[in-house]
């Protein structure tokens, strides 16, 4: 990252189309995305996907090899949460505000998850959101969610 | 926390055991760049991360008082977030609401310097079967 780049999304100048790709390029490199060493995968107008690598370090059950769940979760509260943004097309300050996750079976390991999030609703203050986890095949899931998050400095709308 | 160890994922995030709360163990994590979000905030996915090991040391800790060998696989967990996190230490604890014989329902809170203010709270379904069995 260049001088130049803003270093975090509250940087962003007045008029920023919101890039995913870009973003994920700042929220992905520091904190516990960083540190989870999670990365920008794909996006659409309302969804945007971001990839988490298999490591021995997000082990859940160390006999399997199975992640944790955890990681999962903030795969998929980052990968929700960019989706508002891709919706709204700026960057608006929010807070998850809960977060259901159903876990429909456990990630194979070795293999990189990939965290699809859909803002499908937004209100002035609420982005309804859901979404999905899958290692390889869309079809066949490794958990769903769903959440709504909070817009606390501004609206969405 | 009776004899369980705690999976690399909570290691790493420097989780780890602080005390025993009338035989619930009381999980701690350490402030760190590893668990935020936002800058100067605690990332919500660490703070569910910390719950979940509190919910399943909790039910742990119970099954090891009923002398029960049991695999436990989460079936779901949902979170309220309540106020945001800041960069200090973070506490969670596991209660047992029904632990029976085909599943358990555990809740967890998650708090910071003042106990009495919660910052996040979990509820976890965890499916529960013999250890040793496939399913």
């Amino acid at each position: 990252m260049s001088d130049t780049e803003p270093q975090t999304l509250n940087d962003l100048p007045p008029g920023f189309v919101f890039d995913p790709s870009r973003a994920s390029k700042m929220t992905t490199r520091h904190g516990h995305g960083g540190w989870l060493g999670i990365t920008y995968h794909a996006h659409g107008p309302d969804w945007a996907e971001l990839a988490l690598p298999w490591r021995e370090e997000l082990v859940g059950v160390a006999e399997t090899g199975v992640l944790a769940s955890g990681p999962i979760i903030s795969l998929m509260d980052n990968a929700t949460s960019m989706s508002v943004w891709t919706r709204t097309g700026r960057f608006v300050p929010h807070a998850t505000l809960d977060l259901r996750v159903d876990y429909m079976r456990a990630a194979v390991p070795g293999r990189t998850v990939i965290g699809h999030g859909e803002c499908y609703k937004l209100t002035r203050t609420i982005a309804f959101i859901r979404g999905f986890a899958h290692d390889g095949d869309p079809a066949d899931p490794v958990a769903h969610v769903i959440g709504t998050f909070m817009a606390t400095h501004g609206t969405y709308l | 926390m009776t004899g369980e160890a705690l999976p690399p994922y909570a290691l790493a995030l420097g989780i780890s055991v602080d005390h025993d709360e009338a035989e619930n163990p009381v999980l701690s994590m350490d402030p760190s760049e590893r668990v935020l979000g936002r800058p100067g905030f605690l990332h919500g996915g660490a703070m569910s991360g910390l719950m979940e090991m509190a919910a399943i040391a909790a039910l742990r800790a119970e099954l090891v008082r009923r002398g029960e060998e049991m695999q436990l696989k989460p079936v779901n967990v949902s979170v309220e977030f309540m106020r945001g996190g800041t960069e200090q230490r973070t506490f969670a604890m596991g209660t047992v609401t029904r632990a029976g014989r085909r599943v358990a329902l555990v809740n967890a809170e998650c708090w910071q310097d003042d106990r009495t203010k919660p910052i996040a709270l979990a509820q976890m379904k965890i499916l529960l079967s013999p250890a040793g069995s496939s399913q």
